[in-house]
């Protein structure tokens, strides 16, 4: 049952690809048939979980003995527990109807088959991800859907910048992986096991240096994953992908894996103060530096991605703080999936009926157009900057109340990000939908149709509603709490003190943003005499210009001089001592005009040395 | 009987077809295909024959040849030399359909003598993994020059002469240390048996005081880094790779390299257990470096078959650092490796050898925007480049990862480091495959680039699907590989190190 989750979407992606131009005509049918199918089959899988014990809802399905060299024994196993099973609706949910909004994205579009096919194998790879029994498995979803964001990347594969990105996407994700091949052979040389259960068991009898970097190097593979810094440059980038993909990819799932590897890896961490410290300082730098680069885009989708940085940084500095926190990491990211999926949608719905212009400052009053996808927006931007009672309301509140609980100083960052995302999302509301027309005279912006419209509609409900549901009708915190540990913090600020400093610092910033973007004229051209601190958020934080200072010149360099040095230094010295002898290039001239005799010459030439040595020897 | 049965397939096919008119050109491909096939057939029989329960030699065989030297037809498989001669009989009939056209143009050297000579090339490949006479596995050591010389000198692209002289003279160098050692050790031998002996197993036996060790070892482990080949004896390769016919290419680099890795794990370690573990840090050190820099002058490269050629050097980094960190996962990581980077290396050298001939260029910088006019031809290039930087799913993977893990518990630091070259090797392929498959293709490029034709999707497509399906099963060869690395453990006298922590049942 387990193992047709996956499947299903595998078959899919299976049948696009080896089927060809033969299956173009419904291929987007079945693509979203075997998605919807692994959604039914989870939901099925999840109702029956609710109506067992506690004790009895982890199961598990062994498929085959997967590789058994010495005492490296790895299984082919699936495992669904509370936590596998909300991942997989997220990834099947979602993912659904992202497939549903595509049939309309992609209408038009050439390569529609290789999309869906696309899509199909990334919702594959990422089930396979969340239902791993081991590492190692683990290490193969996470992969695959690696490559599926790298074919979805460089979708576009015309365009230089769409190549590049995957690449680049692709290239600083393995860094990440290297963190994530260490971890695992760094668990197999301590515990003999990579399975999830075997590691759980045998943490405690680790040594403590063992066990810290362990959860390091399971960190630097979180960092690649999930765009956390150092290694969060290639999001941006990222954003060269079909919208949908940036929807589903970009933001709800995938980039979402490292939150997953170490909430899953909870034993580690569990037991490394200093692992748990180093999670918490990248997750607050990441969700500072980005939200402060969301301030400045004017690309829609690079202000989300963005966004998607920051609200990623509030995750892993929940999963940072250890039991108090693992609980509310994965509260914060199934809202998180939901309403930042509906907002890219919402902004590839504006981008459809806007010639595919990214360029907000090209854009302006479209509320009056485009209705709907206004309002759904307008929920998912209520919901992320964390408005009662809408979704990251919730999650984040209890993100920072957790926060506080263990340090001042990263309590307070949580809530300046709190407050900077309520300036940079309210600015991309007013740029999109309010101010004055400023699109050019042959735009005609329009709504989309409704097989886009719908799924933005199921986001937005779940924008709205889905923290509730979760927190009070599902009790997500002891729904999770047998998988993860669950512990309350020993002391805090109240919450009846917390929630309306965090409201004023929320509509502080949004106030801020609305008299800036709402009530100004928005300029058209971006003003280049700006202070800094703008041109700074505007580069990325100069992470690329870092990356490059630091690896790719460097790294260019070493290549050239070494590619001189082996044709010159080594091949010449070879070259040079073989010409001494007898002459290679004479021998090689010879042998132009009879390949016979000159190998006649060569061969004489070696029986001799031959005879020299069996002389030498028999001496 | 069954080896040396199995290598008179070939060998008759290649009379057969050196036999026929030239103008039979099309027959005699055919009938190359038919005994290369056969030969297939002949060698998963073999294979399935073994027993996996013992990781001795099986099917011996064993003939006097020249008794005064104590010189033998021993053939004789274990687990691992097997599982390379399946994966070379695979590689021969799919070199054989990748290269239908290779001779056609060819200035010197006929259609029959180019299949002809793949066809001896086979024998060779069959004998040098079979010998348990070390001197017999000289005679093929070097015998396997010829046909090669011969393919690449005769068939080859503009500096072929020169190409094909260096890989002779740099072959022929590291074969004389070889033979000098070879006759030390029978030196040896016989003073210690009283008479001289080149048998392998009896080799194994003898107890050879370190000094005299080390030398010897010296010897055959030159030989042996030259064929791998290791930085820094590597320049010959990617000169013969570039000029050699893609077919040719692929079971150059494919097959006769792996006959260097494939003779240091076989003989080196259990004749010389103590030299071996001496020259361990040493070797591994330089296997580190083979595996940078390699990938490094991958990146650097412009030629599309220079760069194969260079990846391929950084393989063979891995390949070596899990054979001389002798744990159970480093030896059969290394095993596997050898027989996935024949399929995967092979692929790659195919389908380069597709866009090379359409395009008439090697240049990386003549192509570009293949995607556009000949999608499936770019699916094919972008599988076999991921099996190239073992991608999780794929065989590539499971066998690197079992040589990092192994080298981990012996020494880490190398591990460390190496697992770095999996940056670069992602750096490799994915700026290859951007530069020649995506962006807007030339005028040239959609002019000469077509898609990829039956006959070539047949030659790669079986690899490809190996290399996914040995990646979900790789048990499959690691059943049969494991029982002969655990007797070469036994050999060597080393066993793996302890997981720091055992909890009871935790390792099932």
């Amino acid at each position: 049952m387990i193992a047709a989750l996956i499947g299903l979407p595998l078959v899919g992606a299976t049948v696009l690809l080896l089927g060809g131009r033969r299956t173009n005509a419904w291929g987007h049918f079945l693509a979203v048939a075997m998605s919807a199918g692994s959604f039914l089959l989870g939901a099925f899988l999840f109702i029956q979980m609710v109506g067992k014990s506690e004790e009895e809802r982890e199961v598990g399905q062994h498929l085959f003995d997967w590789i058994a060299v010495g005492a490296f024994q790895i299984p082919f196993g699936l495992h669904l527990d509370q936590l596998s099973i909300v991942f997989v609706l997220l990834i099947t949910g979602v993912g659904t109807l992202i497939h549903i909004y595509s049939i309309g994205y992609m209408e038009h579009d050439p390569n529609r088959r290789r999309f869906f096919a696309y899509l199909n194998l990334f919702v594959a790879a990422m089930l396979l991800l969340v239902l791993a029994d081991n590492y190692f498995l683990l290490y193969v979803g996470w992969e695959g859907v690696g490559l599926a964001s790298y074919l979805l990347i460089s979708f576009y594969q015309q365009k230089p910048s769409a190549a590049t990105a995957g690449k680049k996407a692709f290239i600083v994700n393995r860094v990440g992986d290297v963190g994530l091949s260490l971890a695992i052979i760094l668990m197999f040389v301590t515990f003999g096991t990579v399975t999830f259960e075997g590691v759980n068991a045998a943490a405690e009898s680790g040594s403590p240096s063992t066990i810290t970097w362990i959860g390091l190097a399971l960190l630097l593979a979180a960092c690649g994953k999930s765009a956390q810094f150092p290694l969060q440059s290639w999001l941006l980038d990222a954003m060269e992908g079909p919208t949908p993909v940036s929807a589903l990819i970009h933001a709800a799932t995938m980039v979402t894996a490292g939150v997953y590897l170490i909430v899953r890896a909870h034993a580690i961490f569990d037991l490394s103060e200093t692992a748990r410290t180093a999670v918490v300082i990248v997750g607050a730098i990441t969700l500072l530096l980005g939200a402060f680069i969301g301030t400045a885009k004017d690309d829609i989708k690079k202000g989300l991605a963005g966004s998607t940085m920051s609200q990623i940084g509030y995750m892993v500095l929940a999963a940072g703080l250890g039991p108090v926190g693992y609980v509310f990491a994965i509260f914060h990211l199934l809202t998180h999936g939901m309403f930042k999926a509906g907002l890219f949608l919402g902004a590839g719905s504006v981008m459809h009926g806007m010639h595919d212009d990214v360029n907000m400052r090209h854009y302006g009053a479209l509320r009056i157009m485009m209705k709907i996808t206004y309002a759904t927006f307008g929920l998912g931007f209520l919901a992320i900057i964390g408005v009662p009672p809408f979704a990251g309301f919730w999650s984040k509140d209890e993100i920072i109340y957790v926060a506080f609980s263990q340090s001042l100083i990263i309590g307070l960052a949580t809530l300046l990000g709190a407050g900077v995302t309520a300036f940079y999302m309210t600015r991309m509301m007013a740029m999109t939908f309010f101010g004055e027309a400023r699109w050019e005279d042959d735009v005609h912006p329009h709504e989309s149709p409704a097989v886009m419209t719908i799924p933005m509609i199921v986001l937005a409900l779940g924008s709205v509603f889905g923290g509730m549901a979760m927190l009070f009708v599902g009790d997500i915190e002891h729904w999770l709490e047998p998988v993860t540990g669950f512990a309350k913090p020993e002391h805090s600020v109240s919450h009846s003190v917390l929630i309306p400093i965090t409201l004023a610092v929320v509509l502080g910033g949004a106030l801020f943003a609305w008299l800036r973007y709402g009530r100004r004229p928005v300029p058209v051209v971006a003003p280049t005499d700006v202070r800094f601190l703008t041109r700074a958020a505007r580069a990325d934080a100069y992470g690329d210009a870092l990356n490059e200072a630091a690896f790719m010149r460097p790294g260019q360099y070493l290549t050239r001089s070494l590619t001189w040095f082996d044709s010159k230094a080594i091949d010449g010295l070879v070259s040079g001592l073989a010409a001494s002898i007898g002459g290679l290039s004479a021998r090689a001239q010879r042998l132009q005009n009879g390949y016979a005799r000159s190998y006649a010459v060569t061969m004489l030439g070696g029986a001799v040395l031959i005879a020299l040595i069996l002389l030498l020897v028999r001496l | 009987m069954l080896l040396t049965t199995l290598m008179l397939i070939p060998l008759v096919g290649s009379i057969v077809v050196f036999l026929l008119p030239a103008a039979k050109a099309t027959l005699a491909k055919q009938i190359a295909l038919g005994f290369a096939l056969a030969t297939l057939v002949g060698s998963v029989l073999m294979v399935l024959g073994l027993d996996n329960s013992s990781g001795g030699l099986q099917h011996v065989e064993s003939y006097d040849w020249i008794p005064a030297f104590g010189i033998s037809w021993t053939l004789g498989v274990n687990g691992i030399s097997a599982s390379l001669i399946v994966m070379s009989a695979i590689l021969v009939p799919i070199a054989i359909i990748a290269g239908w056209w290779d001779a056609e143009n060819a200035s010197q050297g006929s259609v029959k003598g180019y299949f002809s000579l793949i066809l001896v090339l086979e024998v060779f490949i069959i004998g040098v993994f079979a010998a348990n006479d070390l001197f017999l596995f000289y005679v093929f050591f070097e015998a396997m020059l010829f046909p090669i010389y011969f393919l690449i000198g005769r068939f080859g692209g503009p500096q072929r002469a020169y190409a094909a002289m260096k890989f002779l003279l740099y072959s022929l160098v590291g074969g004389l240390f070889m033979l000098a050692a070879l006759i030390g050790l029978y030196v040896v031998s016989s003073r210690q048996l009283g008479q001289g002996t080149f048998d392998f197993q009896t080799l194994t036996t003898l107890n050879i005081d370190p000094a005299t060790q080390k030398m010897l070892f010296l010897g055959f482990f030159f030989a042996f880094a030259v064929k791998a080949p290791m930085v820094p004896f590597h320049t010959w390769l990617p000169d013969a790779a570039a000029e050699a016919t893609p077919a040719t290419s692929t079971l150059l680099v494919g097959v006769l390299d792996k006959v260097g890795t494939f003779a240091m794990l076989h003989f080196l370690l259990p004749i010389f257990p103590e030299a071996s573990k001496f020259y361990a840090p040493a070797i591994i050190t330089l296997a580190v470096i083979s595996i940078f820099y390699g990938a490094l002058l991958a990146i650097g490269q412009t030629d599309v078959m220079r760069l194969v050629a260079f990846t391929s050097i950084s393989h063979f980094g891995f390949i070596v650092l899990g054979i001389f960190v002798m744990t159970s996962q480093g030896l059969s990581g290394s095993s596997f490796y050898m027989v996935n980077h024949g399929f995967s290396t092979g692929a790659l050298f195919l389908v380069m050898g597709y866009l090379v001939s359409r395009r008439g260029s090697k240049r990386i910088a003549d192509f570009g925007g293949v995607q556009k006019v000949a999608p499936i031809l770019a699916g094919v290039f972008l599988l076999s480049g991921l099996s190239g930087l073992a991608l999780p799913g794929m065989s590539t993977f499971v066998s690197e990862f079992l040589v990092l893990t192994g080298a981990y518990a012996v020494n880490p630091t190398a591990a460390i480091i190496a697992t770095f070259g999996i940056v670069l090797a992602a750096v490799y392929i994915l700026w290859l495959y951007q530069r020649m498959m995506t962006g807007v293709p030339s005028k040239e490029v959609e002019e000469s680039i077509t898609e990829i034709s039956r006959r070539e999707l047949v030659a790669v497509a079986p690899l490809i699907a190996i290399i996914i399906a040995l990646g979900f099963v790789p048990q499959v060869a690691l059943n049969v590989i494991n029982p002969a690395v655990e007797q070469v453990q036994t050999y060597v006298g080393v066993t793996d190190p302890e997981a720091t922590v055992v909890i009871e049942g935790s390792g099932s």
